[in-house]
């Protein structure tokens, strides 16, 4: 194993993970007034509500399903009676259908944000960047289906769930199961750690929002704030 | 029994000139910032007419504030909770920049710094969102500005709904007033109701309605939530903003600046004392005619020695008790009965109210004799249809308001008889039911209008919740982190602390007028 492979997925999973969580933190802390979703609908509906809706329905089934296909440990999936290569072909249905939906809606969005004027004119760099930053993670892991199909066994499934699950849980070693997979699947997860890292700084912050505002339901519909 | 009180508004329509005053000091103090070019937290519409934003009354398409479901639930009209946490992706509902107007400005520098040319320099508009020179101007916040454009477009105004309004199409029979419009700090607010953040509430002591612009996420669902379109979006902060009913200058027992520079003295404040606990009952009510008398029996009156003891009791200070005795507002709402909620069937129970216009009584002209309703003119005959101002002020029910117009026809006339003829009309009082006391006391404050008849305001007691030692050197009213304007600009999180002066950055229009124009030449 590499010094390279060692530091990428041994090391860098917590520097992008501390960032995250820990700018995260600082942001909310210190500058809730730019913690925002940022929409620009106001400017230019376009395609907005469309791309918007597939976009989103796709991305967060894509994180959902990578946190709970990654983290949920094997003896679960054992006690299901869902054997590797089942699995496999599920995170590949699933996958893909829900990552081209992302992909779908998010060129629906780049076309929709660079095609008009005036959301050229108000679109910053930032948004640039983890717009394209997006578009290229989502691609490469679209592009790790064709692999994947190529072993149906599940077994370097089975080796992303050890590595993922040993970086959450601090065990060392972590790295050594990533190490020699095909470089598309790295180039993955390169990228993956580094929008953890570009998260904190951007509007993704809003995700903690979306995700906060499920309590609206269970809420008053009034709220009166006392002096 | 839950009182509150609130610091609630009367607009006299009838003596509105139209002059934008209130506008723009508004827009001086309060939406002169990047972002906000476009939204008036205040604006005077001229009706009939489509409005800003445009056609803003037609909730058939803005979806706007509460219906009441077949269970007699009231829930907002863009939908429950589900649907609007799933909306949250992409408003279906949202107004676009355009149906208010593209914020522009104009390039004035070309006016002194154009090279000699054969023709006199223009000064062309330039779009505050792009920065591009813009061809034409195709709205404007009062583009309809004393009826202007074409009748056909003009009268897509909902308030003509069951008027025949064609007749109304033609020079001799055309009519027309103003509509100064802001927030309505309602009791029911149907933008509260719609933030999934939670971040817009009502303050408790005085009923003022406000964004927390820490909490707010941009989530935009409390802009298709206010039937009034009285949210506006801050396209540049990405955050809600709305009218603040001038709190900082309500908290000191100073008027609103509307308000305060209104040159028809046509704006009134007072305290009004509510049950809050009969909001929801009022605003269920089946039928929507019914939703103004509701609205009425939820405030209590401040001179019945129970309310006076019970609010004393909830802590409501003595000085808010005497102000609500005093309330101008009280009385034209509740005691006269002459001003009126702004659109009751949307359920929000707004507290700003407005007294519906006069007009010249058209008829009469034509015949050369006065309809007569007893001794007083026919005010159905009035050039402005009753029906007209129904459909804005009573949900269609045309009596109140019938009866609120002939009252103020009796206080001319009894005023007339007094100042000109030297005699007492009682006779025109019985027919309206005012008494010589009331007549004289309405002529007093909607007449004379004095400052301090017209704002009865008490100061909230910030003393008791707050120390204020530690305001003392503060920034005052900044955007963000202490004094930062709210933009990180250069840094990650956010710059250096300015030190203890109130900093407001220059608009980005106006900040390099040179640049913005170099680039666009």
């Amino acid at each position: 194993m590499s010094y390279l492979d060692q530091f990428l997925f041994g090391i860098y999973p917590y520097i992008a993970l501390a960032i995250f969580l820990f700018g995260s933190l600082v942001r909310f802390e210190r500058e809730q007034y730019t913690w925002k979703a940022d929409s620009t609908q106001l400017l230019h509906r376009g395609a907005l509500v469309t791309g918007s809706r597939l976009f989103h329905f796709g991305v967060i089934g894509v994180f959902l399903g990578h946190l709970g296909g990654l983290l949920t440990p094997l003896s679960v999936w054992h006690a299901l009676g869902v054997a590797p290569e089942a699995k496999q072909i599920l995170a590949i249905a699933a996958g893909g259908i829900l990552g081209g939906i992302g992909l779908l809606g998010l060129l629906i969005l780049l076309h929709r944000r660079l095609s008009n004027e005036r959301l050229a004119a108000v679109t910053p760099l930032r948004d640039k960047v983890l717009l394209s930053w997006l578009l290229v993670t989502l691609g490469l892991g679209l592009a790790t289906i064709p692999v994947s199909m190529g072993h149906m066994d599940g077994q370097m499934m089975m080796r992303f769930m050890e590595w993922a699950q040993r970086i959450v849980t601090f065990r060392g070693d972590a790295a050594s199961f990533v190490a020699g997979a095909p470089l598309v699947f790295k180039l993955h997860i390169f990228f993956g750690l580094t929008f953890f890292i570009i998260f904190p700084f951007t509007r993704m912050v809003h995700t903690w929002s979306g995700f906060g505002s499920v309590g609206y339901i269970t809420r008053a519909w009034q709220l009166v704030r006392p002096r | 029994m839950k009182i509150r009180a609130q610091v609630a508004m009367v607009l006299n329509l009838d003596k509105c000139i139209g002059c934008h005053t209130c506008s723009i000091t508004c827009k001086n103090v309060w939406t002169s910032r990047d972002g906000v070019e476009y939204a008036w937290f205040n604006n005077v519409e001229t009706k009939p007419g489509i409005g800003y934003p445009k056609e803003w009354e037609n909730q058939e398409k803005w979806k706007g504030g509460w219906q009441r479901n077949s269970a007699g639930k009231l829930e907002p009209r863009q939908g429950g909770k589900l649907r609007i946490l799933a909306n949250i992706f992409g408003n279906p509902n949202l107004p676009e920049i355009d149906d208010y107007y593209e914020p522009f400005t104009y390039d004035y520098e070309h006016l002194q710094n154009a090279p000699l040319m054969q023709t006199p320099p223009t000064a062309r508009p330039v779009s505050v969102i792009t920065g591009q020179k813009m061809d034409k101007i195709e709205w404007g916040p009062n583009w309809e500005d004393d009826l202007g454009g074409e009748f056909s477009k003009r009268s897509k105004d909902q308030l003509f709904k069951d008027v025949e309004k064609e007749m109304y199409s033609t020079f001799e029979n055309t009519f027309m007033m103003y509509l100064p419009r802001l927030c309505e700090h309602c009791l029911n607010p149907a933008c509260v109701a719609s933030c999934p953040s939670g971040s817009i509430y009502k303050r408790e002591d005085d009923g003022i309605v406000l964004v927390d612009q820490d909490k707010c996420r941009g989530w935009r669902m409390c802009i298709s939530g206010c039937p009034y379109k009285k949210i506006y979006y801050n396209w540049e902060s990405g955050k809600a903003e709305k009218c603040t009913f001038c709190y900082p200058r309500i908290e000191g027992g100073q008027p609103t600046v509307c308000s305060e520079s209104c040159v028809g003295r046509i704006r009134y404040l007072g305290v009004l004392l509510y049950d809050a606990d009969q909001i929801e009952t009022a605003a269920s009510v089946a039928n929507e005619e019914d939703l103004y008398n509701a609205q009425l029996k939820v405030f209590l009156d401040p001179n019945l020695p129970s309310v006076i003891e019970e609010a004393r009791k909830q802590g409501i200070p003595e000085s808010w008790l005497e102000s609500a005795r005093k309330s101008p507002v009280y009385k034209m709402a509740v005691e006269w009965k002459i001003a009126f909620p702004l659109h009751p069937e949307y359920r929000t129970l707004p507290m700003v109210w407005y007294i519906p216009p006069l007009s010249p009584i058209q008829a009469a002209a034509e015949r050369g004799v006065l309809g007569r309703n007893g001794i007083l003119p026919d005010v159905s005959e009035m050039r402005i249809p009753v029906k007209y101002l129904a459909n804005l002020l009573t949900a269609g029910d045309e009596k109140p308001v019938l009866a609120a117009l002939d009252k103020m026809l009796a206080m001319r006339a009894y005023m007339r008889g007094v100042s000109v003829d030297k005699t007492e009309n009682l006779e025109v009082l019985k027919q309206v039911g005012l008494t010589q006391a009331q007549v004289e006391e309405m002529y007093q404050i909607m007449a004379i209008a004095n400052y301090e008849d017209r704002f009865v305001i008490p100061s909230s007691h910030k003393e008791m919740v707050e120390d204020s030692f530690n305001d003392k050197a503060s920034c005052g009213f900044t955007f963000g982190n202490g004094c930062s304007g709210g933009v990180s600009s250069g840094t990650l999180f956010g710059k250096k602390k300015e030190g203890s002066i109130i900093f407001v950055d220059m608009p980005k229009s106006r900040k390099n007028p040179r640049k913005n124009a170099a680039e666009t030449e």
